[in-house]
């Protein structure tokens, strides 16, 4: 039918993982802007939740590195990683396999998807899962920017990827929700963990707020790499649900948190 | 040189529970069959997180080993600077440190 919903949203994995450790005074706002997400999106009604996310090697190495991956399978379990160290349990999310195949059929006539018909959940969905989907109802179509093994898709790319999920959500009966999940500047699982370049973080959300379409791809991965570290790479993931929304965006909560390693941020996008 | 081949052999730790199962029972076994220097065979066996950053592991690979190696949080952050005291900066790949050895950025 049409893309029902659209948000961006963190995945880092101390936001579970690591949750008592941060200031409760920004944790709360910040866990509550999560809630209040996922009851909208929850009240979109969404036949199908697809996710575009950053994984972080849990499916995709070096061997064969996808940059735009599609999962195509009856479900997808998670977290990959220790539920113990993550702190969310194991559960198998329903995969909706022929809704993924008319999708990526209709992305592939503008841009080459691979597709996977076994897809294993990393912190990078598990995370927004567990805030967005905590009884695990909705219908899952896992996908997937590379943002990790360099060299990278361009972004005038991820634009075009954004478009091609709009163009094939439109296709299908189904109603369709879309959520981007990414760090804006962080330099996770090192000991810089926690740093965040806040005023970087507040420009980059002005152009991907305001639709700015040519300031968004205008960033090289030189300039992100030095002013928002390797994890800055991942807002190929928001600018992808941007070009798929159309609609000029609202952030309804920003905050960094350094024990989650991130600028904690939950934004939704009109859908034009 | 074998990055590739040392974050393979961490990578496939990290998701498979068998290959897991066997490290744990006879960590040599474990890493047989992947093409390892020395330094980065000794780096997996005992482990050496520091130098194993050091070595250009991506830190999305590398934590998981930590946690797997009953490795804090705090403990892994101690543990990669210093390696870099050790060891000297990172080598290759994209997780270079940039705060101070000494910094404790998120108070950790």
């Amino acid at each position: 039918m049409s893309l029902v919903f659209a948000g961006v949203c963190s995945h880092a994995p101390g936001i579970t993982g690591r949750s008592e450790r941060a200031d409760a005074a920004l944790r709360e706002p910040f866990y509550a802007a999560f809630r209040a997400m996922s009851e909208a999106l929850h009240a979109a009604k969404p036949d199908a939740l697809l996710v575009i996310a950053a994984e972080h090697f849990a499916n995709f190495f070096m061997d064969s590195m996808p940059a735009y991956a599609v999962g195509m399978a009856d479900n997808y379990d998670g977290p990959i990683e220790d539920p113990a160290w993550l702190r969310i349990p194991r559960r198998l999310a329903r995969g909706n396999p022929g809704l993924s195949r008319r999708l990526i059929a209709e992305i592939q006539k503008s841009v080459d998807v691979t597709y996977a018909e076994e897809w294993r959940l990393d912190h990078g969905i598990m995370v927004p899962l567990y805030f967005l989907d905590p009884q695990n109802t909705l219908t899952l179509i896992p996908a997937n920017i590379n943002c990790q093994g360099p060299p990278l898709t361009p972004l005038n790319r991820v634009w075009a990827f954004g478009e091609a999920i709009r163009r094939a959500a439109d296709k299908v009966p189904e109603r369709i929700a879309l959520v981007g999940t990414g760090g804006i500047s962080h330099w996770p699982a090192t000991p810089d963990s926690g740093m965040i370049n806040e005023p970087w973080d507040r420009e980059f959300l002005r152009r991907w707020a305001g639709q700015e379409r040519e300031a968004m791809l205008s960033y090289s991965d030189e300039e992100i790499y030095r002013d928002a570290g390797q994890g800055g790479f991942e807002i190929r993931t928001f600018i992808a649900t941007a070009a798929a929304a159309r609609g000029t965006g609202k952030v309804h909560f920003y905050a960094p948190i350094p024990i989650f390693a991130v600028g904690c941020t939950i934004a939704t996008l009109e859908i034009l | 040189m074998s990055l590739y081949q040392l974050s393979k052999l961490l990578f496939q730790l990290n998701r498979d529970e068998g290959l897991q199962a066997r490290f744990k029972l006879d960590p040599e076994a474990g890493v047989a069959g992947f093409q390892l220097t020395e330094e980065e065979r000794r780096a997996v066996l005992e482990p050496d997180i520091g130098l194993l950053y050091v070595l250009g592991v991506n830190g999305q690979i590398l934590m998981h080993f930590a946690a797997f190696s009953g490795i804090d949080w705090a403990d892994y952050l101690q543990r990669m600077r210093d390696g870099v005291k050790r060891h000297g900066p990172v080598r290759a790949g994209v997780y270079a440190m940039l705060s101070g050895p000494d910094d404790r950025v998120a108070g950790v």
